[in-house]
């Protein structure tokens, strides 16, 4: 009998839980909040889904509700990941060791 | 491009954003980490755009789209000042749970182009995936509206209880497995409508009765939850790269919900039901005896801290509030100039959001190596000459330590009393958060200085 590909991606999904476990615990809690603006970037990775709802269907017919609300989605996510990167670069930029001369 | 070529690009883009959050693990990699990030999500909307491939029909909406919201993001990024970083969180929280439903639905009534079936036979598993992913992400936009709302002030930080909202949060919850047992078994759409009605509600009900302090609690599970939702999605759309992120951050939040909550010494289930400090307040108050406090003014301060061999800097939300951290920086300055050492205790909870003192004194420059959490700095307290307390309050109260009877017992504190003297910046004697009184006050060796923290901060440095 055939493995259903859900198992396979539940896998994924399962070991992802424990890398991320593991990777957080490690990350310095002075980053606490840039962590939490770059996990917002790249949550929204969920453009990917937003791009195929508008893209889809043929010429005549892209304004259906089903491509309108994948455009609306496409803006919010976009939003999102250049004001997630941007705002954590900006962040980062800021932290800085103590300078050795003085 | 092939769905197999597509499918190992997306598994690249999830490798590299585990990599992104495995720079943070210290400022020196954070860097190249959010690189390392920016290249994960560049792959993933470039494979997205080559596997779809039909690019006649709406390519040029979607990329007008993409560009509007790059802007408006990009725009905000450089606009946002770092004191609002809670609100500006709680902001993109609410649009990742939007697009989630957005996308939910868009997939429910076009299930050919997701390739999940047609319109009234989508496939059972999808049906159920897309469920979660458009409930949970609901709960995540509402839920994060409240808190942003509530962060920015325009909504009362107070807790709003009422009689029967645990109930009615539990009714709702239930209605939502049977919505969609429902939804599942008759494929009608108006089920699905009514479930992402309900969500929106619990997230709106789910965030009302917590509490403006405990927004650091709230703030890390709404970026669980959003995990939580694009992991739903990326079950719908079969998508590596989606699954992965979603597994990532949804536990990243829980494990920040924790910190936090194990920095306040709660549950994480009495913060979600909420209403703390309401109940408190009004006994402290009925009961208030005039104790003698020393109050100081900025010369005062100068003094102890010129005489000091050692001060110690306890941050908290009020410095935000007053944006007193550049002040803070100057103030330091001048005192390292006399040879004093100067460093600076922060509290997990400390201000409105995970690590928010962090990027406050971060922007102010202050070095990170003079940054000292909790755990690392607390046995300090007790041979420094001056601990200077400036818009920090609960976080200190020896309470926490001596009075089982007080709502903070058992909260892990900054041994702010065992030092020679201390200096606590606050505009009034009034009680915290936590609606108790702080004993500190009253101990002899504190100095209160009444006054704006920032006002206060740049008088001492006139004083030194």
């Amino acid at each position: 009998m055939e493995i259903d590909p859900f198992i396979f991606r539940l896998s994924i999904f399962i070991l992802s839980i424990f890398i991320g476990y593991y990777v957080v615990w490690s990350v310095t809690p002075s980053l606490h909040t840039p962590l939490m603006s770059v996990t917002n970037a790249i949550s929204s990775v969920i453009i990917v889904g937003a791009i195929i709802a508008g893209l889809a269907g043929g010429m005549d017919n892209v304004f259906t509700i089903s491509n309108i609300l994948g455009f609306l989605a496409i803006s919010l996510a976009a939003i999102n990941i250049f004001g997630g990167f941007l705002v954590t670069q900006r962040m980062l930029q800021m932290y800085k060791k103590k300078k050795k001369d003085k | 491009m092939s769905a197999n070529l597509s499918a190992i690009f997306y598994l690249a883009s999830g490798v590299l954003f585990i990599l992104a959050l495995r720079g943070l693990s210290s400022p020196e990699t954070s860097r190249q980490g959010n690189f390392f990030g920016i290249l994960g999500m560049v792959i993933a909307i470039t494979v997205t755009f080559l596997s779809v491939g039909n690019f006649s029909s709406g390519l040029i909406y979607v990329l007008i789209f993409l560009l509007v919201g790059g802007l408006i993001g990009a725009f905000i990024a450089y606009k946002i000042p770092m004191t609002a970083m809670p609100e500006l969180v709680a902001g993109f929280h609410s649009l990742v749970g939007l697009s989630a439903v957005f996308v939910a639905i868009s997939a429910f009534l076009n299930p050919e182009a997701f390739n999940l079936g047609v319109v009234g036979s989508i496939k059972l598993a999808s049906l159920i995936e897309m469920s979660i992913g458009a409930a949970v992400g609901a709960i995540t936009f509402s839920g994060s509206i409240i808190a942003f709302l509530k962060l920015q002030g325009i909504m009362s930080g107070s807790p709003i209880t009422f009689k029967g909202q645990h109930f009615l949060n539990a009714l709702l919850l239930i209605s939502i497995l049977i919505l969609t047992y429902l939804l599942c078994s008759s494929q009608s759409s108006n089920f699905f409508w009514v479930l992402i009605a309900v969500s929106f509600l619990i997230g709106f009900l789910l965030i009302i009765p917590i509490g403006g302090a405990d927004m650091p609690v709230v703030i890390s599970m709404l970026n669980s939850y959003s995990g939580w939702a694009a992991a739903g999605i990326g079950f719908t759309l079969e998508n590596t790269a989606l699954i992965i992120t979603g597994a990532l951050v949804g536990s990243s939040g829980a494990i920040l919900s924790y910190i936090m909550c194990k920095g306040m010494n709660r549950s994480f289930f009495n913060v979600i039901l909420g209403g703390f400090g309401a109940t408190e307040q009004s006994a402290s108050t009925g009961n208030k005896e005039r104790r003698p406090v020393k109050s100081g003014n900025a010369e005062d301060a100068a003094f102890l801290m010129k005489n000091a061999s050692s001060v110690i800097i306890v941050p908290g939300y009020g410095m935000a509030v007053a944006q007193a951290q550049h002040a803070l920086r100057e103030m330091v300055d001048t005192l390292k100039k006399n040879d004093i050492k100067v460093s600076y205790a922060i509290h997990p909870v400390a201000g409105r959001m995970p690590g928010h003192m962090n990027v406050l004194l971060a922007e102010a420059n202050v070095p990170y190596d003079e940054v000292f959490e909790l755990e690392e700095i607390n046995n300090d307290f007790a041979n420094a000459d001056v601990a200077f307390v400036i818009g920090a309050n609960d976080v200190t109260n020896p309470a926490a330590k001596t009075d089982p009877q007080s709502p903070i017992y058992g909260m892990p504190i900054l041994d702010v009393e065992k030092c020679k003297s201390v200096l606590f910046v606050k505009r009034s004697l009034s009680p915290g958060y936590a609606g108790v009184d702080n004993e500190l006050f009253y101990k002899e060796n504190t100095l209160m200085l009444f006054a704006d923290a920032k006002k206060m901060t740049e008088e001492i440095t006139k004083g030194l």
